[in-house]
């Protein structure tokens, strides 16, 4: 499955904040927002993955921009790992119907049933300005490629 | 605003936390004195003939005492015991709070009055600020992260890894300086 491209509109889909709200494309318009999406709350990596993104999440914002962490857990799991984390990046949960929105994006990992590891871009008209997908879900990427495609879809 | 897009990790600088034989080959630790897997490497790296970088990579939201104990052993590197306290915090993690600091300063026969003053210096935030910022440029996205000639290695290393270094096998090692 190929990342969306930049260029290309976001389609409509529909997430969860961590209170249930729906949280959908018309959410992004007029800010530009990065998409993390993630295998699996609680697991190790992702643990690492988002404490060192929480060291620079004041220097993204201060730039305008929004982030996100995007996942196939509920949300109340999301929410509890976030919070265990102590970090404050929201999250979106993409649980029922499982991965939908993951798979708009191509950011969904079929052979594990999960979301994989990939970050977009998304300009304040709507337009993916910006993606970026591992190899396979192992595969970590640091702030820096946050900061890279933020730089390339400037 | 600083620049955070991928960078490489600089070479060794003059005011660079390094130990080791001169001619072993070198590795580059991105660490936090309260992550148990930074220990673990710690202890790893001591156990063969290495040449060791030690860099800052203490996360805030990792644990509350990330920051403090790095800030803190860079004191104590102003009074030139930055390995000795380096080695302490990691043998006893569960004791990081400023009394055991204070402690560990009498115990290594350090000023105390001197090491508050420099772990409060705006100098020394910026300096364990520099590393974090080369670790987070270079893609680091776990602690520890270690630099092998040009390759970033992410968690704690193997000591089969480490062994293949030390010897020179590692496959894409080259020397930085």
């Amino acid at each position: 499955m190929a990342v969306i491209a930049p260029g290309t509109a976001v389609p409509a889909f529909e997430l969860r904040t961590e209170d249930g709200v729906p949280f959908t494309n018309l959410d992004l318009e007029g800010r530009t927002t990065v998409l993390v999406f993630y295998p699996f709350a609680f697991s190790a990596v992702c643990t690492d993955q988002f404490q060192v993104y929480e060291e620079v999440v004041g220097e993204i914002r201060a730039r305008g921009v929004d982030i996100y962490g995007v996942s196939t857990d509920a949300s109340e799991a999301q929410h509890a790992f976030r919070e265990k984390l102590g970090v404050t990046i929201p999250q979106l949960s993409d649980f029922e119907p499982k991965g939908a929105a993951a798979r708009i994006f191509g950011a969904y990992f079929e052979p594990g049933g999960m979301t994989n590891r990939a970050i977009v871009v998304i300009g304040p008209d709507g337009v993916v300005k910006a993606s970026y997908l591992a190899e396979n879900p192992g595969v970590l990427p640091g702030i820096n490629v946050v900061f890279d495609l933020l730089a390339q879809g400037a | 605003m600083r620049d955070l897009t991928s960078a490489p990790v600089p070479p060794l600088g003059e005011d660079d936390h390094v130990r080791g034989a001169p001619d072993a080959p070198l590795v580059i630790v991105f660490a936090d004195f309260t992550c148990p897997r930074c220990a673990v490497t710690a202890e790893r790296l001591q156990a063969v003939r290495l040449r060791t970088c030690f860099r800052h990579f203490a996360l805030r939201a990792r644990h509350p005492r990330a920051l403090a104990t790095a800030l803190a052993a860079e004191a104590a590197g102003r009074q030139e015991a930055f390995w000795a306290f380096h080695d302490a915090l990691y043998a006893d993690q569960g004791r990081l709070d400023d009394p055991h600091l204070w402690a560990l300063c009498e115990r290594l026969g350090l000023d105390i009055e001197r090491f508050d003053a420099d772990r409060r210096d705006p100098a020394t935030l910026a300096r364990v600020e520099r590393d974090i910022g080369q670790a987070l440029r270079a893609g680091a996205a776990t602690t520890p992260a270690l630099v092998v000639g040009d390759e970033l290695h992410q968690g704690a290393p193997d000591p089969t890894f480490l062994a293949d270094v030390a010897t020179m096998k590692q496959f894409g090692y080259r020397e930085k300086q």
